[in-house]
């Protein structure tokens, strides 16, 4: 065991809290869990900003928009290890189907053309308020924006992949790997 | 329309296995192959459409729609773009109010880029309708551009100053120069047609001709160095009763245009040497597959072959004797450089995509419509004539002990005299800078055997030009200090592997695309050391590819990287790992900008 | 009458009928050897590379050789199995594959290859392709986006008269494979079916069918692609 308890931060990007959900799927094990980490910046107790430097970042969700990345770029400032959790942080997951399609046919089909539009936006405006963050030509896995060092594949990743690998990680063992815990759906 | 492409289907005898040559017509017939053309075709030869289309997207001059009157395909090889090329594509585009890539409004120029088209002495160099333009400057363009617009014929553009020798020649009439700098013993040494074959038919019998290859210890000149005598043995001792010749005059490795050349200047010494091919095979056709790009030979190949029927060197009855018979075909390629592995120039000899294919069984077991098939290199060839009518013995007083004889380099690049040089091997590197007129202390690096080479340092430039040191299909591109080795050399290579992979192996379909996108990271300076790292170990992974293309694919960047690190290293010094140096958050919401900011 | 050979893998002694396939006559004597563009029943093409082994040192794909008297193979070196990791990789990175929401998920040879191999997360970076999504046809959807390229529809399917539905078209990496119009137009349900099932992902598809099987009791969930061989 380790001597001073290790301290996590965790986000959501572009995601769906689907992840987040899953790691609150360890069920009981989240006892065995703060006798040995620490939670810094996370939804999971809503503290907003960093207080401390973190030992592990955990980010759920791809970047989607300018403010994404303000947030990944800020937990690798002040974490030591990042971990990419679930599809969307690792390779955009749903959000990155638009990646085909050009930002403009995207914005105009959501806000313009789409069958469901149809007179809710009659000033025929696409939301363009300098406070709402800037979407980006296409989401991108965190990796293509700053280091990663873990990933946990899983649409979400299965609580049990969490579990393994944040034990392994804060106990400093190989982690457990067992074929039905690694999906990627 | 219907008519047209019936009568050239009937040309064929219908025969599905001469698509590529039915493609080739029909689009020189119709200008493009479009959607209802492919059901004609389709039709005609009872074959469904998507095989048609396998063949016909897979070569790079087949085209869809209209490319205008006039076709410009602007050479983007490397050697072009150290003689200017881009501001060659610059004057094009002004003139023609055009970007590379687009067709005229009007429909009548069409302008894009091509790779390779064997000029590398005399760039840059274009082609436009199978017709070469080589040392083309800014004024040459716009008079170019000016003929076209006045709708003028292609002989009327190229003007009466055509090259030297040969290429003047009336069915030729071409602008292309030989820039023969040095000649040798073998290939460019005297030469009267037909006497190897009267040799052959009064003292030696088959496998007496293979004796005396065997005994000379000639190896194929593509590149890979095969025994040209055990492959002919193997190719006559095989099952069936059909066998056949080709010759591979695909010349697409960048730098390379030796091919080119000898085509030219000694058609009858290439088919004689088939011939003779031929006689020691025992197979009585012979297929001299002739990429696209040297299609402007093709009429007067087809009339240097009828002058050897006419002769008696072709045809029933070579030189009188009974049984002796053989003829030639031409055959075209359409842009593939892939097609310059046997196995995918057979298929494509076949009328289908070049593949390689999968070896066992090599084509000298079963090639060519499954038959016995043997593939060798316009060069050997040549050799193999002069080694019958001199003898081994000869031969090998010439060159090395490992590489006998001589070899033909197309040397070019940062050099006073580029052109063909016919060496005995063992010239060391510094020799040939000598010769071809560049100083060493001027020179970064030399080219050697094209990108799937090595690309070479002054450290070794005292190695020697041999089988057992610096092996070599023959070209040599000289890059001076003054060249970004990285960003002019390795991106274009990579660039270049990546629109000639096959596609069929999955590590050379989807590395060749990450090596190129990797360099071009690098070259703007977006690139950290662990990219260097990764690049150097992905490579691993390109050995279990199918061909030599696919093999040797990252070989420009492999090479470069161990033979240069320090420029790699200058290019993504102080760039952090921690944050990705290609991620641009202005550019990244450049698009969203642009949306929100239109009305 | 067959002859039989004796060869090893892995140091294994092994029988097989002389001639035939490595991947099959390794399947006879219970060793897996991964692979995705081999299907058995159709001609082999080595285009995945998946298989590539060492044959007495060197590499060769064991689909597309046959076994003869003391070939020495090598399949599980640490060097090929980086290989294979690698390519199966570079098959996620190169095509836009979004498991969750793909109809072949817990099915889908490439994502079982993926869980083998425990893959957390591709080497190499994403290329995000723009591709299409055909759904022309009466019975059959062509998801570009999912397609490996395997070659397995082209060299597995004819219709009812012979002739090839599938080919690829273009090459490198613009390859793609297309349906004819002419020759897939009055395809049986049961030929429509036997596309879909001989497409190792989610690639081809019948229409109007998808998700059948609960998560739980999918091919996959919890048998990796393989151990039916090696349980044997």
């Amino acid at each position: 065991m380790p001597n001073k308890k290790k301290i996590i931060a965790t986000t959501s990007l572009a995601g769906c809290f689907g992840c987040h959900m899953s790691f609150l799927d360890i069920d009981e094990r989240i006892l065995d869990l703060i006798e040995l980490v620490e939670f810094n910046k996370s939804p999971i107790n809503d503290i907003k900003k960093f207080t401390k430097h973190c030992d592990i970042g955990i980010i759920e969700g791809g970047c989607c928009n300018d403010e994404n990345v303000h947030v990944l770029k800020e937990f690798r400032k002040n974490c030591d290890i990042l971990i990419s959790l679930g599809e969307c942080a690792i390779m955009g997951g749903l959000p990155a189907l638009r990646n085909g399609i050009p930002l403009s046919e995207c914005l105009e089909e959501a806000y313009l053309n789409g069958p469901t539009v149809k007179d809710a936006n009659p000033r025929k405006i696409i939301p363009n308020d300098p406070d709402i963050p800037k979407i980006l030509n296409k989401v991108y896995p965190c990796h293509e924006i700053v280091k990663i060092d873990y990933f946990l594949p899983g649409c979400p990743p299965r609580a049990d992949l969490i579990w393994n690998a944040l034990y392994a990680l804060v106990v400093g063992n190989e982690m457990l790997i067992p074929y039905e815990v690694l999906k990627y759906d | 329309m219907g008519n047209t492409i019936n009568a050239i289907i009937k040309k064929y005898n219908g025969d599905e296995t001469r698509l590529m040559d039915i493609l080739l017509d029909v689009q020189t017939e119709l200008g493009f192959i479009n959607d209802w053309t492919v059901e004609q075709i389709s039709k005609s030869l009872d074959i469904p459409q998507v095989e048609i289309l396998q063949t016909l997207s897979f070569y790079h001059f087949f085209h869809r729609e209209p490319r205008g009157k006039y076709t410009i395909y602007l050479n983007d090889s490397v050697v072009s773009n150290f003689y200017g090329k881009e501001e060659i594509k610059k004057v094009f585009e002004e003139e023609l109010g055009i970007k590379t890539g687009q067709v005229t409004p009007d429909g009548l120029i069409g302008l894009f880029e091509t790779a390779c088209i064997g000029m590398s002495d005399q760039e840059p160099a274009a082609l436009i309708n199978e017709h070469p333009f080589p040392s083309l400057t800014p004024d040459k363009v716009k008079n170019i551009v000016k003929l076209m617009k006045e709708k003028k014929s292609i002989e009327d553009i190229k003007g009466n100053k055509y090259g030297e020798g040969n290429n003047s020649h009336y069915l030729m009439r071409s602008l292309v120069n030989n820039n023969i700098r040095e000649k040798g013993a073998v290939i460019f040494s005297d030469y009267t047609p037909g006497e190897a074959v009267k040799k052959i038919v009064k003292e030696l019998s088959s496998t007496d001709v293979i004796e005396e290859l065997k005994k000379s210890y000639l190896r194929g000149r593509g590149g890979a160095g095969f025994p040209t005598g055990l492959k002919w043995e193997i190719a006559r001792k095989a099952k069936g009763d059909i066998k056949y010749i080709f010759c591979n005059a695909d010349e697409g490795e960048p730098g390379t245009f030796k091919d080119r050349v000898i085509l030219t200047e000694l058609p009858k010494l290439v088919f004689e040497g088939m011939i003779i091919a031929g006689y020691a095979v025992g197979a009585k056709y012979g297929i001299l597959y002739l990429r696209n790009e040297y299609r402007y030979m093709k009429n007067y190949l087809e009339h240097v072959l009828q002058e050897m029927r006419e002769e008696g060197l072709l045809g029933s009855f070579i030189n009188g004797k009974k049984g002796f018979d053989f003829d030639i075909r031409i055959q075209c390629g359409a842009g593939a450089y892939v097609c310059g592995e046997e196995s995918a120039l057979i298929e494509s000899a076949e009328g289908k995509r070049g593949e390689p294919r999968d070896r066992p069984p090599f084509p000298v077991e079963s090639g060519y419509l499954n038959k016995p098939t043997v593939v060798n290199n316009v060069e050997t060839f040549c050799t193999a004539v002069k080694i019958i009518l001199n003898g081994a013995e000869w031969y090998n007083k010439m060159g090395t002990k490992e590489s006998k004889g001589t070899k033909v380099l197309s040397i070019s690049g940062d050099c006073e005299r580029p052109g063909i040089y016919e060496l005995e091997w063992g010239f060391s590197v510094n020799d040939i800078l000598k010769k071809a007129g560049a100083k060493t202390q001027d020179v970064l690096a030399v080219q050697v055997g094209g990108p799937s080479g090595n690309c070479i340092s002054e450290k070794e430039f005292n190695r020697i030009l041999a089988y057992e040191d610096l092996s070599t299909g023959g070209s040599l591109i000289i890059i001076s200090k003054k060249r970004d080795l990285i960003k002019d050399v390795v991106l274009n290579f990579q660039h270049f592997f990546k629109e000639e992979s096959c596609g069929s192996c999955v590590p050379c379909r989807t590395l060749t695309v990450i090596y190129e996108k990797i360099i071009k990271k690098i070259v703007d300076g977006k690139g950290t050391k662990s990219d260097i790292d990764n690049l150097l170990s992905w490579a691993a992974f390109m050995k279990n590819n199918r061909c030599g293309l696919g093999q040797t694919a990252a070989n420009p960047t492999i090479s470069t990287i161990k033979n240069f690190r320090q420029l790699y290293e200058e290019k993504v010094k102080g760039n952090i790992e921690l944050f990705n140096p290609d991620f641009d958050e202005n550019s990244a919401i450049k698009d969203y900008m642009e949306v929100v900011n239109k009305k | 009458m067959s002859i039989f050979v004796k060869f090893t893998i892995d140091g294994q002694i092994c029988l097989a009928e002389e001639g035939k396939q490595l991947i099959e006559a390794a399947k006879e004597n219970n060793i897996y050897i991964p692979t995705l563009c081999n299907f058995s029943g159709i001609p082999p093409k080595g285009s995945c590379r998946i298989c590539t082994v060492l044959i007495n040192g060197k590499p060769a794909t064991a689909c597309t050789t046959k076994v003869s008297e003391n070939m020495d193979i090598k399949t599980s070196t640490e060097e090929l199995e980086n290989f294979r990791k690698a390519v199966i990789e570079l098959l996620f990175i190169e095509g836009n594959h979004f498991c969750p929401s793909c109809e072949k998920s817990g099915n889908c040879e490439l994502q079982a290859l993926a869980y083998r191999y425990k893959i957390m997360a591709p080497q190499f970076p994403y290329l995000f392709p723009k591709r299409s999504i055909e759904a022309w046809h009466p019975k059959l959807i062509k998801d570009h986006n999912r397609c490996i390229l395997c070659k397995r529809c082209i060299r597995g399917i004819k219709n009812e008269q012979g002739k090839s539905i599938f080919a690829y078209g273009k090459r490198g990496e613009n390859l793609e494979i297309n349906i004819d119009k002419e020759t897939s137009k009055n395809i049986s349900d049961e030929l429509a079916q036997k596309c879909m099932d001989i497409c190792p992902v989610g690639a081809i598809l019948v229409k109007e069918k998808g998700f059948t099987v609960p998560i739980g009791k999918r091919k996959y969930d919890y048998n990796p692609i393989g151990s039916d061989i090696e349980k044997k």
